[in-house]
């Protein structure tokens, strides 16, 4: 497998009048060729900030790149000339936003603004990148792309917006494509649409995708690998199976707990208590700590280094130590690991329905 | 469209009706008589001279004969400037007026828009602060303390342009000037702000997310979408400059509008303060007009869909 992005010791601040708050504190993560890495976390986790200095596209005034690398073809992006980062944005990695009713521009039609990048980056004349632009609306699903091109964003409801968003991060086939939250702004059905079309067209135009959402059932859906973030760092991260049947971290296990189940009938929703750390202050140990309900003496004075669980599974949390006292997860945790054991042999689709989408090569 | 102007045209012709009928009956509650020394008349000679201009009638009959007269296109005869029809006087008096507002208001809007554009795109540099010091300045110190200073130094001390009069396009320029640091700084105050929001927006994140460069982000995605508020106020302010600038057309001896409306006031010249004000309205409502076809211009959420939805 391989790598098509490689993200190392990553760390972003932002530097605010109360001082630097350090949102992004030494992520690294892989991305492979064809695949899915979802990325999830609650707000304020660090996951669109990871995202958007890949696309560099952080605030200029307050955000600092303060150390790592994100390398992509061989090159530093955190190093290019804002000249040359042009020629990658919307070309080799391109990128859909989270609410499709502002990130269309209102005054512009959509065939130009999906034309843009076309004229831009594969200088077509006006004319071959018009074809182009009917085409790409065909592609995700717009009917009468001859008449839509030529309409404005307020003529198109919230689901069509994001299908135009999708078609102009598409139009230079790019090699990665970056989904910031794509569904959460939509109602659920077309929620299941619209991730439907970004699994086809994964298919069709063979592009890596980094997936963020805060969503579990978005992940189980389209994730082959799943990067759960908290605190400004990652804390987890593996397949999507072993992320959702084998979770090893308390907060996955919390986040795995408060997604509600069809299969019990609990009455109440789980949710993880306290509050997310102010990343002004770090804590000194874990971030998870004061929310931690297995919390040890050493989780709040040492932060817990990645623990290996499989070739694939890493999760940072001191449970992991050889000298760490077994605990027993949630209940709805320790339900899945059942089910997990009971199918290994990753990949036959009990539950994740995984056989239906190719491009997925790990466990295999 | 055109099915949109007519019904706006017909909304336009109601709101000049209803501003015409206040002002009559209004300017009638102004104290005093039209005429000089109207006590010292004899009875008869009062007489014959409110019969000869019609102020004897009742209220109403009053009120009816001009709303006639008026859609005849007769705004009557002045009874202070030499018994001139109102129209002439009006028409030999609008030209410096309007000239003056439009140069002014295409100076302020150009500038204005420039300064509030590069203000927001040089956000809290030098620039930034540079535009907003001219735009304080332009919206806090009268038109009069420009026009005085640059008369003093540009005419008088260096004496590049003539210091007043109204004989050619050399005398316009310092009015103009003076007369434009408002509209400046209104311009660019809002521009400034408009511009820094718009950029802020999703849109313009996803706009760099394709790979456009600066320069299209701000004239292709941002300008366009900022200048839709700056339409709304420029409008109004158009009509004021337009319909002169007192104090400026008196410090530099401009035989314009506003200086005869002032004086049709302080003497009670009925027909004259009727025909400025119906003139203002009409400037009024047609500016607005036209300020609402540029919206839809500028912004296809606003453009008019007189049956044409698809």
């Amino acid at each position: 497998m391989e790598k098509i992005l490689e993200v190392k010791d990553l760390r972003i601040s932002f530097h605010t009048f109360s001082g630097e708050v350090q949102a992004i504190r030494g992520v690294n993560f892989d991305l492979y060729y064809g695949e899915t890495l979802a990325i999830v976390g609650e707000s304020g986790s660090g996951k669109s900030v990871t995202t958007k200095s890949i696309m560099r596209l952080l605030p200029e005034n307050n955000s600092e790149i303060k150390s790592g690398q994100i390398l992509f073809d061989g090159k530093d992006l955190t190093k290019l000339k804002d000249k040359d980062m042009q020629k990658i944005r919307g070309k080799d990695i391109s990128m859909i936003f989270q609410d499709p009713m502002t990130s269309l521009n209102p005054t512009m039609k959509i065939g130009n603004q999906i034309m843009e990048p076309l004229i831009k980056h594969q200088n077509m004349s006006r004319h071959a990148a018009k074809e182009r632009a009917i085409d790409l609306l065909k592609l995700v699903g717009i009917p009468k792309p001859e008449i839509r091109v030529d309409q404005y964003p307020h003529q198109f409801s919230g689901g069509m917006r994001q299908r135009v968003v999708i078609a102009i991060a598409l139009a230079c086939n790019p090699k990665v494509l970056i989904a910031d939250e794509p569904t959460t702004a939509l109602d659920v059905t077309i929620q299941a649409q619209i991730l439907e079309l970004m699994k086809d067209l994964q298919k069709k135009i063979d592009t890596s995708i980094i997936f963020i959402t805060h969503d579990l059932g978005v992940v189980a859906n389209v994730a082959d690998r799943v990067a759960v973030m908290y605190g400004g760092k990652i804390v987890e991260i593996g397949t999507a199976d072993e992320i959702f049947y084998n979770p090893q971290h308390p907060y996955t296990w919390g986040l795995i707990s408060s997604m509600p189940d069809m299969d019990t009938d609990d009455e109440e929703l789980f949710s993880i208590p306290g509050t997310p750390p102010d990343l002004l202050e770090p804590p000194k140990g874990d971030a998870f700590a004061p929310r931690n309900p297995y919390v040890m003496k050493i989780d709040l004075e040492q932060e817990p280094p990645f623990f290996k669980v499989s070739d694939t599974h890493y999760a940072a949390t001191w449970l992991l130590h050889p000298d760490a006292p077994k605990v027993e997860p949630p209940e709805a945790v320790k339900r899945r690991q059942s089910q997990y054991q009971g199918t290994v042999g990753v990949g036959n689709g009990v539950a994740l329905e995984k056989d239906k989408f190719p491009g997925k090569k790990e466990g295999k | 469209m055109v099915k949109y102007i007519l019904q706006r045209v017909g909304y336009m012709i109601i709101t000049l009706f209803i501003v015409t009928t206040l002002t009559f009956f209004l300017m009638k509650l102004i104290p005093g008589s039209p005429f000089n020394n109207f006590e010292k008349l004899t009875e008869v000679q009062r007489e014959i001279l409110l019969d000869k201009y019609g102020l004897n009638e009742p209220l109403p009959v009053q009120y009816y004969q001009y709303m006639v007269n008026m859609v005849k296109g007769d705004l009557g005869i002045s009874f202070q400037f030499d018994n001139t029809p109102v129209t002439k006087l009006i028409a030999n008096r609008i030209g410096p007026s309007a000239q003056l507002g439009l140069q002014a208001m295409i100076v302020g809007a150009v500038l204005g828009i420039f300064l509030g554009v590069i203000a927001a795109l040089k956000q809290n540099t030098w620039i930034d602060y540079g535009s907003t010091f001219i735009a304080v300045v332009g919206k806090s110190v009268p038109s009069f303390i420009f026009a005085g200073l640059l008369q003093y130094y540009v005419s008088v001390k260096l004496g590049w342009l003539p210091v007043m009069l109204w004989k050619g396009p050399e005398y316009t320029i310092l009015p103009t000037i003076a007369l434009a640091m408002f509209p400046i700084s209104i311009a660019a105050r809002f521009m400034r702000t408009e511009m820094i929001e718009v950029l802020g927006s999703d849109y313009i994140t996803l706009a760099r997310a394709k790979g456009a460069s600066r320069w299209q982000i701000s004239v292709k995605h941002a300008l366009r979408n900022a200048l839709i508020p700056v339409v709304t106020v420029m409008g109004p302010l158009a009509v004021s400059l337009m319909t002169g600038s007192l104090v400026i057309e008196q410090i530099f001896g401009i035989p314009g509008l506003g200086e005869q409306f002032v004086k049709s006031i302080n003497m009670n010249d009925y027909p004259v303060i009727m025909g400025t004000n119906i003139l203002f309205a009409v400037l009024f409502v047609v500016v607005i007009l036209i300020v609402d076809i540029l919206y839809g211009i500028i912004d296809p959420r606003i453009r008019i869909s007189g049956g044409k939805a698809k």
